[in-house]
């Protein structure tokens, strides 16, 4: 019998509750919470683990990570995590916020909390739009990129350029690994697992933030299928987003590698 | 020689039909039902079963985490 418990090879982990998540079809989050909670879950550390929830379309991850979480003001995830991580310094501290959460609104919490050298994780979803709003121009929209604010595509000139935070981040001194990943394929997904379980084990070493970058689509909001989504984040975000590591063990690395 | 073979179970009421496992296939097992689920969302559904590997790519990369994915070595 094929189907038996002996030969269960991959199935979804229990630190996901069984609620359905509130994502639309196709979109990253569900695959990048999953993928915390697997690292969680293997390195045994879910009584230890306090996640900070933002605002944005994963403000209801607390109802789907089945560990500790606490929900921050627009933009303050890093400073609250910066409190619970001074008073607990033996727990495992880390955000998960998205680009209208991070780079806009929060851009001198974020800062300010790399530049410090909190040693928690910054889980940084990047989909280019506001999406849980309507679709409205983000600092991270590319040039030219429709959104509902910009119909006729972001105009440099007049809506000034768009903002890349991982780079920024990464020359301060109090980050120590800054990295970007994506999620939408196997290959990618893996290689962000990897990174996401670097960032909860450089928590041990105390040296600083482990921020870790995922480009991601926003089918709604960019008005596509899912599948062509993915398509068009390859063709476009990435040679404006490369992916790979920026900075490995506070050293900064050559040039990050070419997208995939 | 061994032959690994591989099953999948899709959750249908929770699987929203973003086709992203459909592409992640390398053996095209999966595909998509022309019936909806009680949401309303078109599911996916292992349409050739016989040809899955168990390499779980699918499920690796599926947002809503709707499949397991099982493996066994079948001597032939």
């Amino acid at each position: 019998m094929l189907v038996s418990p002996e030969n269960l090879v991959y199935t979804k982990t229990p630190l996901m509750t069984d609620k359905p998540l509130s994502y639309c079809p196709g979109c990253g989050h569900g695959t990048v919470h999953r993928m915390i909670m697997e690292v969680v879950d293997e390195m045994g550390i879910q009584a230890d683990t306090i996640g900070i929830a933002p605002v944005g379309c994963s403000v209801l991850a607390y109802e789907f990570m089945n560990i500790d979480m606490q929900q921050a003001a627009h933009g303050r995830a890093p400073a609250l995590a910066t409190g619970i991580k001074r008073c607990w310094p033996d727990k495992y501290v880390f955000t998960y916020q998205g680009d209208g959460d991070l780079a806009a609104i929060g851009t001198a919490e974020t800062i300010h909390a790399c530049n410090r050298g909190e040693n928690i994780a910054i889980f940084f979803v990047n989909n280019g739009i506001y999406g849980m709003t309507g679709g409205q121009m983000a600092p991270t929209t590319l040039p030219g990129m429709r959104s509902s604010t910009t119909p006729y595509g972001r105009d440099v000139a007049l809506m000034g350029n768009p903002l890349k935070i991982t780079e920024l981040v990464a020359m301060l001194p109090g980050t120590f690994y800054v990295s970007r990943h994506s999620v939408h394929t196997p290959l990618n997904v893996r290689k962000f697992k990897r990174a996401a379980r670097m960032a909860f084990e450089n928590q041990k070493l105390n040296k600083g933030v482990s921020f870790i970058e995922i480009v991601s689509n926003c089918n709604s909001g960019w008005k596509m299928s899912p599948v062509d989504a993915n398509k068009w984040m390859e063709d476009n975000m990435f040679p404006f987003y490369p992916l790979g590591d920026i900075k490995v063990n506070g050293e900064m690395v050559s040039k990050p590698t070419k997208a995939e | 020689m061994a032959k690994i073979k591989g099953a999948i179970v899709i959750d249908i009421e929770r699987c929203k039909g973003c086709e992203v496992c459909i592409v992640s296939c390398p053996t095209g097992v999966i595909r998509l039902e022309k019936k909806v689920n009680g949401k309303g969302y078109h599911f996916a559904y292992p349409a050739l079963p016989d040809n899955c590997t168990g390499c779980a790519n699918c499920a690796v990369v599926c947002p809503d985490g709707v499949i397991t994915v099982y493996r066994k070595k079948v001597e032939e």
